[in-house]
């Protein structure tokens, strides 16, 4: 250590030397390290990357270089970072607000919450510019002017008046970036940045901090989860496991010759797009009995959806009568077979979900939806019972679907309480059966939802929609907020059940991936209708709608040495859905192409 | 940790509520002043050393003024020179009734109010919100006279007069709540399950607003002492000289500066008691929320 540090002092090469980082947090049982004896040096003008799953210290190591760890609770307690001949851990308050912007620019991962709500953009920008004073109003806009333009934003004059719920999430979270940038800092610390972004927006993100990072020579910590994203920004990669380095190399060793075997499990756990080229099953389903490339289905469709329709009304006005509308699904039909996966893929609002949750009537919608043949249309919630027994959900956010003051195990056994299904020693027997079908352990049963990490939290829900035994269940996004590895184990255990049981899934989500590798069929939505669907090979090999390509041309791929997407010069945004009154959608119809290979095309 | 217990035994044999309220000094100390005042109510007869209503001619100066605490009369006396801790005591009763009684009416009322109004959305939130910024906007202070005046004043009247004041704020703090607790998603998911109104709203929305009513009904047993203190002011309330904690401040208040324990006495009672619920009530919320203890 003594060593090392005494060579950063007498040959300062790179821009920012850690050396021993450490961070400890103070928990009811002593304090805990998070990040342990991390030392690295960025160099002057290149990217870094920090990857690491959830709990591997990778924030806090950020934070803590911006001195911005939540006090009192998590404190440095070794090490130095040198920036320009001073230790920045070591500065005092005072001097370390001139670090901040000054030198250093931090973008957080939530674009909304790191924008106050109550301020126009050209203040919120006027603060982060004019932050150490000294400089006239004029100037001052000139430099916000200036600032949006090179963040790419439209009619940027006019965002100066609007206030941050008025912009999209990509819009915002250029505003963040161009705050970050606003006192020409030589450091970008970037905190997962696009975690919270549609693929087509992050792609031109990602382009966009690096045209910056070129036109302004700054370096960039970048902070991520997401090997993809790594792989298209990273000129080094640092990977942390429990706090801990694991591996620091050159990107293009990394991805090439990983030598931790944590690192070779993280880059075998990311789903790559296109290595399921083909096959026609799932990665881990049998085949189904009667299916086949060349058998077609004789079964009867579990669900029969025929124009789905859910449009909300925003009221506004005095006297609350509606002013405009919500276009969330326009039309929608498609068929699940018992044992089929069927995803939907798109980006947010798109009405994927909201086409999930009209299957289970927790949404009022117009159309058709049959559930093994009876229609579920304006079915009260008690005669709705039944199909629910056939129909369960699993949601995205496990925490947040799980009530934090019930035992897991009272959790999973309510639906068959509801349904009268089981009670006493029965009911006990089936909840430890569920629990150890999902791969936790029945001793677990009397715990809380906030003693058990993600991806355990995720196996509880899916314990709890398998109670019924039902026929189909609707994934909601259900892997999207867990990592990458334990996203690969939860795949495994919705495959291994279909496998059994043969369930069927509506699998809705906006990884291209993980579609690809869980689904037989695949719709992909795009502003409340299908553009296109048809089985995984058909869609995934043979794309034909323009948005299709373009979502699976957005997707980073983990491959350091394929061609780094090229800037686009014009920031692009999704539509909104909500229109006027008096809208009625364009008509639009399918063609098939060939083997139920649907394209919807305007008329 | 205590894992081991939860695993071997039923949920009812882990450490019951009451035993760990307990085990907490603060919480011990509310549940202490709580039973005091309660034993005091039930067993004034016993427990007062003279009668609440005798004005004892002892009991004032030559000039006719109220006497100190003394060793006589432990808390002084009175303007008529009756004895203040007697009718501590006896006043006692009229005040847990006011306190806990009434305002718990009121929170009940309010809840049930606020939940279904969150909850049902629609024409059952429109006709019970705009009756409730009806109440709202209608002086509490007018309403109970009105109503006060139409039933002959007694103390269970008072009572009831209160609780149809007081829960206003409730619902609309509850409403509030319910609305955005209604929107989450372990709410949706027991919907998605199939659960019926009665189910959600009793074992998945109620625990969680168990906080802020606890927090409400605490601070409500201080504004109810008063408002009965009020009401006993303006002829409406308690009839003297039956006495309450709030109507022997009132009844003192002017004379302040030269008798100041008739006032501070009784002052302290009422925050005493409110604290103590305070006290009491903060314990529950704590231990009746699981995600309060400690990460196993």
């Amino acid at each position: 250590m003594t060593i090392a540090r005494a060579k950063d002092i007498i040959s300062a090469t790179g821009l920012l030397e850690v050396s021993g980082l450490t961070v400890q947090v103070a928990t009811p049982t002593g304090a805990r390290t998070v990040v342990d004896d991390l030392s690295f040096t960025l160099e002057s003008g290149k990217t870094l990357c920090i990857a690491g799953e959830s709990g591997s210290g990778k924030s806090m190591t950020a934070l803590s270089l911006m001195q911005l760890l939540p006090k009192p609770m998590a404190r440095v307690s070794a090490g130095t970072a040198i920036l320009a001949g001073r230790d920045i851990l070591a500065l005092p308050e005072a001097e370390m607000r001139q670090v901040r912007g000054q030198r250093i620019g931090m973008i957080f991962q939530e674009p909304m919450t790191s924008l106050n709500p109550v301020l126009s953009i050209g203040k919120q920008l006027a603060g982060a510019i004019s932050a150490h004073g000294g400089l006239s109003e004029k100037a001052i806009r000139a430099r916000a002017l200036e600032l949006l333009d090179q963040v790419q934003i439209p009619e940027p004059a006019r965002r100066l008046k609007q206030y941050p719920h008025e912009l999209s999430g990509g819009m915002r979270q250029r505003v963040v970036i161009a705050m970050a940038l606003a006192q020409n800092p030589q450091i970008l610390i970037a905190d997962e940045p696009t975690t919270a972004l549609d693929v087509t927006v992050q792609a031109q993100i990602l382009a966009l901090i690096r045209k910056l990072q070129a036109d302004l020579g700054i370096s960039v910590i970048m902070i991520t989860h997401d090997m993809g994203v790594v792989a298209e920004m990273a000129d080094d990669v640092l990977v942390m496991q429990h706090g801990r380095m694991v591996e620091h190399s050159p990107a293009s060793v990394i991805f090439s010759k990983p030598r931790h075997p944590y690192t070779r499990e993280l880059l075998a756990a990311v789903p790559r797009l296109g290595e399921m080229t083909g096959t026609t099953e799932p990665k881990r389903v049998a085949a189904r009995p009667g299916t086949g490339p060349d058998k077609p289905l004789v079964a009867e469709p579990l669900v029969s959806v025929k124009d789905l329709t859910v449009r909300f009304d925003i009221k506004g006005g005095i006297l609350q009568r509606p002013v405009q509308r919500v276009h969330a699904v326009e039309g929608v039909s498609f068929d699940i077979m018992p044992g089929e996966t069927l995803s939907l893929v798109g980006e947010s609002g798109c009405g994927k979900s909201t086409t999930g949750k009209a299957l289970l009537n927790l949404i009022p919608w117009q159309g058709d939806i049959r559930v093994g043949g009876r229609s579920t249309r304006g079915l009260a919630p008690r005669a709705m019972r039944p199909v629910l027994r056939d129909v369960q959900m699993i949601f995205q956010d496990p925490y947040a679907s799980l009530d934090p003051r019930m035992r897991v195990g009272d959790l999973v056994a309510e639906p068959l309480q509801i349904h009268g299904l089981a009670s006493g020693s029965a009911l006990e027997d089936r909840v430890a059966y569920l629990f150890k079908r999902v791969g936790l352990s029945t001793d677990q049963m009397r715990r809380y939802p906030h003693e058990f990490s993600g991806g355990q939290r995720q196996r509880i829900c899916i314990a709890r929609a398998l109670s019924l035994s039902p026929k189909l269940i609707v994934a909601d996004e259900s892997v999207a907020a867990l990592d990458v590895s334990i996203q690969a184990q939860v795949l495994d255990l919705l495959q291994d059940i279909q496998n059994e049981t043969g369930m069927s899934y509506l699998f809705i989500s906006h990884d291209m991936a993980v579609v690809e590798q869980i689904s037989h069929r695949v719709a992909v939505m795009y502003m409340g209708r299908f553009v296109e669907m048809g089985s995984r090979a058909q869609i995934f090999e043979n794309p034909q709608h323009e948005y299709t390509k373009k979502l699976m041309a957005a997707v980073p791929v983990a491959d350091p040495s394929r061609p780094r997407r090229a800037f686009m010069e014009k920031a692009e945004d999704l539509p909104s859905p909500v229109h006027g009154l008096t809208y009625t959608p364009p008509r639009q119809t399918a063609h098939d192409i060939g083997d139920g290979h649907l394209v919807w095309l305007g008329d | 940790m205590s894992q081991t217990v939860a695993e071997t035994q039923s949920p009812v044999a882990t450490p019951s509520v009451m035993m760990r309220l307990l085990r907490r000094p603060l919480a011990l100390t509310g549940l202490i002043i709580i039973m005091v005042v309660v034993l005091a109510a039930l067993f004034a007869p016993w427990l007062a050393p003279y009668d609440p209503y005798e004005q004892f001619f002892e009991g004032l100066t030559i000039e006719g003024a109220p006497l100190p605490p003394n060793a006589q009369f432990w808390f002084g006396t009175d303007l008529v020179g009756r004895d203040l801790f007697s009718r501590l005591i006896y006043g006692a009763q009229t005040s847990l009734i006011i306190g806990v009684v009434a305002n718990g009416i009121a929170v009940v009322i309010g809840s049930a109010v606020g939940i279904s109004a969150g909850y049902f959305r629609g024409w059952v939130d429109t006709v019970l919100m705009r009756f409730t910024d009806l109440m709202m906007a209608f002086p509490a202070l007018l309403l109970a006279i009105v109503l006060a005046a139409i039933f002959s004043p007694s103390l269970w009247i008072v009572a009831m007069v209160i609780a149809m004041v007081n829960w206003v704020q409730i619902a609309r703090v509850t409403y509030t709540e319910t609305r955005s607790i209604a929107e989450r998603d372990f709410v949706v998911a027991e919907r998605a399950m199939g659960a019926g109104a009665g189910r959600i709203l009793f074992r998945h929305i109620l625990p969680h607003l168990l906080s802020t009513i606890i927090v409400w009904a605490t601070l409500g047993i201080a504004t109810t002492v008063l408002l009965e203190a009020t009401l006993s002011f303006l002829g409406i309330g308690v009839q003297p000289p039956i006495p309450s904690w709030g109507n022997i401040i009132f009844e003192n208040q002017t004379y302040f500066t030269s008798a100041p324990w008739l006032v501070f006495i009784p002052g302290v009672a009422i925050l005493a008691l409110a604290l103590a619920f305070n006290l009491v009530g903060d314990a529950l919320r704590d231990i009746l929320d699981p995600t309060q203890q400690g990460r196993h």
